[in-house]
């Protein structure tokens, strides 16, 4: 039976700091996070409360979540220039080579990592103003969601799915590498131009995704060079002998809400159906480099695929199947484990976007990034008469994710929406209710004081008298508010919550 | 593939759901089209004023 599944992103941010000779995006990603720490209400970082900072100190395994591990030392310093922060609301926010990058909390359903993705968005936002309101007259930072400069740089949007151990590495492989390739006729953000290696950039005036040109291997571990469909990162950021973490590197990040949605709950139920067995063998495509290519090519969506074995079917009719095999699963299985009922809304949206794909994909204009995206550069070069190469498209394919709420032009946009504004603005600051990103959220939030550093699986609190206390959190599906809740409200120090911790276990 | 799903995808590619839907979509590009002016519109008063500039100057390191 299918594990309960945990779902997470990363999204590199692309940035630009205008009005400065040699402007370096790595101290301008460090501004624009400090300048969101030191104003944000967030108990936690106010501009008189300590940082709480990133603990890259390795875990032990078998530390149990049920116990405690006093250390004798303190954690690593972090580069001093190098920002990397932990958010009330459990994320992590943080410089990484040369991009802002925010990484949600660990969410237990697609609809609740959609509203945390959201929030990072809204993060971003709040801290460009923070950050414009104190650069000197002149100055700007400016910060995209999208993941390429279109010159051949790619920066990623990552999905992490945590799946069981103990199913077998190829399975992943072959099934979710045909997910992968075909999801692309929704997932794709669209881009102007080919940036693929031997191709003229207008060879290719629009495809669908931002990423295929940058995808080399089926698999393998590089991020950065030589990028694989299948990164193979084994970090679980958990129990290592139950769980393994699906590092997904092949996506787009998106700003419809319906896309984002649908590539996070489809997948999840990919990964539900490799656990449990239940894709079988015959959807295995021949060269899946080549085809990741050709689907991000293929407007007319109607190129065939060529799988092995000697038969054709097109991205479309893939992910038609791929449907119905989840219809049955949920039919058999049950969605409690891929995500309860929010499961639900992805078949209804599923199903939907590949009906409108199927008669006249137009009609999802406001729902896909790239049939948003594709039909505002097609009729705004109607309009003004432009040809292909000319720079105001390209301009229009960049301003698309401009994040600025008063330049993006996505944000005029009537684009379908699942979550409100309101549940946004909650997820900025708080952490969900569900996984142990609520006692990571929580902690912070009451005891900011006494939170020394904090990652993904443990927290170090100071407890006073230079004594540290590591709280491990080795299981995702612990301390959440069901569990440490009432405990937290409870307490009013730190020491009385380590305690109480102690007497329960 | 299973030869029900096989009829059952036909179905809902080159069916009466086809009718419906092409229906339902000249409606909605009516819509769409004048939405799309008052969009493109918009778009000619924020879009960045030196195109050209702008996109060669968007240069980003490589991440992940």
């Amino acid at each position: 039976m299918a594990l309960r599944r945990i779902y997470g992103t990363e999204t590199e941010y692309g940035i630009v700091h205008r009005g400065v000779k040699d402007s370096n995006p790595i101290s301008a990603s460090s501004f624009l996070i400090n300048a969101y720490l030191s104003t944000t209400s967030d108990q936690g970082v106010g501009p008189n409360a300590p940082r709480v900072g990133w603990d890259f100190i390795d875990e032990t395994p078998e530390i149990d979540i049920r116990g405690f591990a006093p250390i004798g030392s303190l954690p690593p310093e972090i580069e001093a220039n190098l920002v990397n922060a932990v958010l009330t609301n459990g994320s992590r926010y943080y410089v990484d080579h040369a991009h802002p990058e925010l990484s949600t909390p660990e969410c237990l359903d697609p609809l609740s990592l959609l509203r945390w993705d959201r929030a990072g968005d809204e993060i971003i936002v709040k801290s460009m103003k923070a950050a414009n309101e104190v650069l000197p007259p002149g100055e700007e930072i400016i910060v995209y969601k999208n993941n390429s400069d279109g010159k051949g740089n790619s920066y990623g949007c990552h999905e992490n799915y945590l799946i069981s151990r103990e199913i077998p590495f190829g399975r992943i492989v072959q099934h979710a590498t045909t997910h992968f390739v075909t999801r692309q006729i929704f997932t794709g953000a669209g881009k102007v131009g080919s940036e693929a290696v031997g191709e003229k950039r207008m060879e290719t005036p629009f495809q669908l995704t931002q990423r295929a040109d940058f995808f080399e291997e089926e698999v393998g571990l590089e991020t950065t060079l030589k990028r694989p469909i299948i990164n193979t990162r084994d970090e679980p950021h958990a129990d290592p002998l139950k769980y393994r973490r699906l590092h997904v590197i092949v996506g787009d990040a998106n700003l419809c809400e319906v896309a984002n949605f649908l590539k996070l709950g489809t997948t999840g139920i990919v990964m539900a159906m490799i656990e449990d067995n239940f894709l079988d063998n015959q959807l295995k495509i021949e060269d899946p480099v080549h085809a990741l290519r050709q689907v991000s090519r293929d407007m007319s969506l109607k190129i065939p695929i060529r799988l092995e074995g000697g038969k054709t079917a097109t991205a479309l009719s893939l992910q038609w199947e791929i449907y119905e095999r989840s219809h049955k699963y949920i039919n058999e299985f049950g969605f409690e484990n891929v995500g309860g009922e929010s499961v639900i809304k992805v078949m209804e949206y599923w199903e939907k976007v590949l009906s409108a794909l199927t008669s006249s994909p137009d009609q999802l204009f406001g729902v896909l990034d790239w049939v948003t995206k594709k039909k505002i550069i097609d009729s705004y070069a109607d309009r003004h008469g432009l040809k292909v190469d000319d720079f105001k498209l390209a301009a229009l394919d960049l301003q698309y994710h401009d994040l600025r709420p008063e330049m993006s032009l996505f944000a005029r946009i009537p684009t379908e929406k699942i979550v409100s504004t309101e549940e946004v603005a909650l997820a900025v600051e708080n952490p969900p209710n569900e996984t142990r990103a609520f006692f990571r959220g929580k902690c912070l939030q009451k005891w900011p004081e006494n939170v020394l550093v904090a990652n993904w699986d443990s927290i170090v609190f100071d407890i006073g008298d230079k004594n540290l206390r590591r709280v491990p959190m080795m299981e995702p599906l612990r301390g959440t508010s069901q569990h440490v809740g009432d405990l937290i409200d409870s307490c009013e120090t730190v020491i009385e919550l380590i305690e109480s911790i102690s007497e329960t276990i | 593939m299973a030869e029900s799903e096989q009829k059952k995808r036909k179905a809902s590619e080159t069916g009466k759901s086809e009718t419906d839907s092409s229906e339902l979509s000249s409606a909605r590009n009516e819509e769409l089209s004048s939405e799309l002016d008052e969009l493109l519109d918009e778009i000619d008063e924020v879009l960045e004023e030196n195109a050209e500039e702008f996109v060669k100057n968007y240069v980003q390191k490589g991440g992940e």
